[in-house]
């Protein structure tokens, strides 16, 4: 038993990490935040041929055939990375739409809560998207419409989404540290600081029991793991990003710093998987059903 | 990143398991809490049972693996825990386990095993608490004893204890954390005044223990003289990683049985409690699965988990405070009835925030040793 990575896992994790790094690296996401609704096709396609999109399909269909617990680790490196684009849709499309699994076409679709991520941009919307409204964003690099009919959630796309969260929530709290570690104020360090450390503290608290969380319900993919895993890594999300934020000051209230971007996507992402209430009242439910 | 199980690990849980059903509809029941003698044979003779049907050791030399197994096996056949025998078994023991003599292991060792001897702790001091090292207790020597004269506070089962795990100072002159010695102290020594303390919950759980002039033989003392602070980090980080293993087994058990409680009063048709316990739900069952990380990280690394201990204890023990909290919501103004389930329960949650390390302190902890931050003021 051990929810760590193993050494193979760890090395797709680093993988990801490093091609992310050079396709989509600090200068690509600013000059994303300049151009709102441009996605990058080229990009995409070699996510497709990195087998971001193919990864859980089998060997024979093309696919890399690995399972849940590789794609939750590459998701999460999506989510530090803040890579922009209906990612979960299309990697659950992939083997369902032509195109999909290879990076051509970019699959959106309708959400728990109704909402359809880059509609304009997408190729094929899987859901029914008849009536969305456009809404002004936000989240600069989310262009979103909000459609009637809302659908319950994929329970793949619920727990990548929370990859996501933790992607931002890891990212977030080693940024809060790097901050506190260098800037100074009254002669020293503010990471000296207790009412600082124990904010940082607080974030890596809830990051690594999010991480517990999702990685166990990347390896069980029971239902009730999966719902735990999303409102832990919402948690871990959000509060995360307030607390980043507050831990940089003014700065982190700035449009240049990328602090803004992190909160505004794990506030979209909330939404991705259907309400939070949806999963409380089925980890409710779950009590009585005599499981725990 | 696996939850699966060697065939040897299932084969311990199967024949624990068995055990446990054989054993367990024959156990006495448990004595009143306030009958501390009756306590300490009970619990007693639970570890005697465990011993001679191979268990005694589980929690020092199984692999952290089978540990969490035999913790989480025993919680939910509702098996009686390790009362008395806490202090022995996950913190004096493992300490003597590590840094003690052959001589020191086989003197304290087997007794503890095999329930025969009780163990309490004397660290904390009326002015030495979250900073543990300003502890004033002086030992001076004396032949071949220490002399020891000053009082301990916070003491659980010191009036039912034989040994005392006692840190004092052996050296005023150096730095504070170079001074300090670790002994065993007697408990039946002439000069040892125990004072039990009430807690807010009204029971007598802990006590003051005052200590003049009491005579310890230099052998009782564990590790080198003065280096008795590092010998303590390693029980402490111990307590941290372990402790509560089969309190988050319990802690679920207890939210399956509030809810089915609001369902039979009514309070179920509220959506915002509903709620509330669909949250704590997910909050133990991650805890659930944070333990299982730090059990893995353990088993990789093969030391005990430290600092990873101090992130699970911080998030346990708010999560433990608001289960109750939730209980009473489920209870209403029945939660003022100390004769409902829960309500005491709720009154003791309330030191787990405080006990074996403040939430501040492992705060700090988690900053320093984990996230690398500089040293706090």
């Amino acid at each position: 038993m051990r929810l760590q990575p193993t050494g193979d896992q760890m090395a797709l994790r680093d993988g990801t990490r490093a091609l992310l790094a050079r396709r989509f690296g600090p200068r690509a996401l600013r000059a994303a935040v300049r151009e709102p609704g441009r996605l990058d096709r080229a990009l995409w396609r070699a996510l497709g041929d990195a087998g971001f999109f193919a990864l859980r399909l089998p060997e024979a269909g093309g696919g890399v055939g690995l399972g849940l617990p590789e794609a939750v680790l590459v998701f999460e490196e999506a989510g530090r990375a803040l890579l922009p684009g209906p990612l979960v849709a299309t990697h659950l499309a992939a083997g369902r739409v032509p195109g999909a699994a290879t990076g051509e076409t970019v699959v959106t679709d309708v959400g728990g809560c109704g909402l359809v991520e880059w509609l304009a941009r997408a190729d094929v919307v899987r859901g029914d998207a008849a009536g969305a409204e456009p809404l002004r964003s936000a989240d600069p690099l989310t262009p979103l419409h909000r459609a009637p009919a809302a659908v319950e959630a994929d329970p793949a796309a619920v727990l990548l989404t929370a990859a996501e969260q933790l992607g931002s929530a890891t990212r977030l709290c080693e940024l809060a540290v790097q901050h506190a570690r260098t800037r100074e104020q009254f002669g020293r360090p503010i990471g000296t600081f207790q009412a600082v450390q124990h904010l940082c503290a607080g974030m890596l608290v809830r990051t690594q029991t999010a991480r517990a969380a999702v990685h166990a319900a990347a390896v069980t993919a029971d239902p009730a793991d999966i719902h735990t895993a999303r409102l832990l890594a919402d948690e871990a999300a959000v509060r995360g990003a307030r607390d980043c934020l507050q831990v940089h000051g003014g700065m982190g209230f700035t449009w240049e710093f990328e602090i803004h971007l992190h909160l505004k996507r794990t506030w979209v992402r909330t939404y991705r998987a259907g309400p939070a209430t949806q999963s409380e009242e089925f980890l409710a439910a779950d009590l009585l059903a005599g499981t725990p | 990143m696996d939850l699966a199980h060697t065939p040897q690990e299932e084969e311990f849980r199967a024949r624990l398991r068995r055990w446990l059903a054989e054993v367990l509809p024959a156990l006495p029941s448990k004595p009143p809490p306030d009958d501390w003698p009756a306590r300490r044979a009970y619990d007693l003779g639970w570890q005697r049972r465990l011993h001679d049907a191979g268990y005694a050791d589980v929690h020092w030399d199984a692999s952290p693996t089978t540990r969490l197994i035999f913790l989480e096996e025993t919680e939910r056949a509702g098996a009686p825990y390790v009362g008395a025998g806490f202090v022995g078994l996950l913190h004096a023991g493992p300490t003597i386990a590590a840094e003690g003599t052959a001589a020191q292991r086989a003197r304290w060792l087997p007794p503890i095993l095999r329930g025969e001897e009780v163990w309490c702790q004397g660290f904390s001091e009326p002015d030495a608490g979250s900073d543990l090292a300003a502890l004033r207790t002086r030992a001076r020597r004396d032949g071949d004893d220490y002399v020891v004269s000053g009082s301990k506070i916070w003491t659980s089962h010191a009036e039912v204890a034989d040994w005392c795990e006692l840190l004092v100072r052996t050296d005023p002159d150096a730095p504070r954390h170079r001074g300090i010695s670790w002994l065993a102290m007697p408990m039946d020594a002439p000069g040892i005044t125990v004072r039990p303390l009430r807690t807010l919950a009204g029971s007598a759980e802990f006590a003051e223990v005052f200590l003049d002039e009491v005579r310890v033989p230099v052998a009782n003392r564990v590790g080198e003289e003065n280096d008795g602070w590092r010998v303590t980090m390693v029980t402490l980080s111990f307590e941290r990683g372990t402790a509560f293993v089969g309190e988050v087994v319990a802690c679920r058990r207890v939210l399956g049985e509030l809810a089915a409680r609001a369902r039979e009063n009514g309070r179920w048709d509220d959506a915002a409690l509903r709620r509330r316990l669909g949250r704590l739900n997910a909050e133990f069952r991650a805890l659930w699965r944070l333990t299982q990380w730090n059990v893995g990280e353990a088993g990789s690394t093969g030391g005990v988990p430290g600092a990873a201990g101090s992130l699970f204890k911080l998030r346990y023990s708010h999560a433990r405070q608001e289960l109750y909290d939730t209980a009473a919501d489920v209870l209403g103004p029945e939660s003022l009835d100390l004769d409902r389930p829960w309500v005491l329960d709720r009154l003791s949650s309330l030191s787990y925030t405080i006990a074996a390390g403040t939430s501040q302190i492992q705060h700090n902890i988690v900053a320093e040793r984990l996230l690398g931050l500089p040293k706090g003021r």
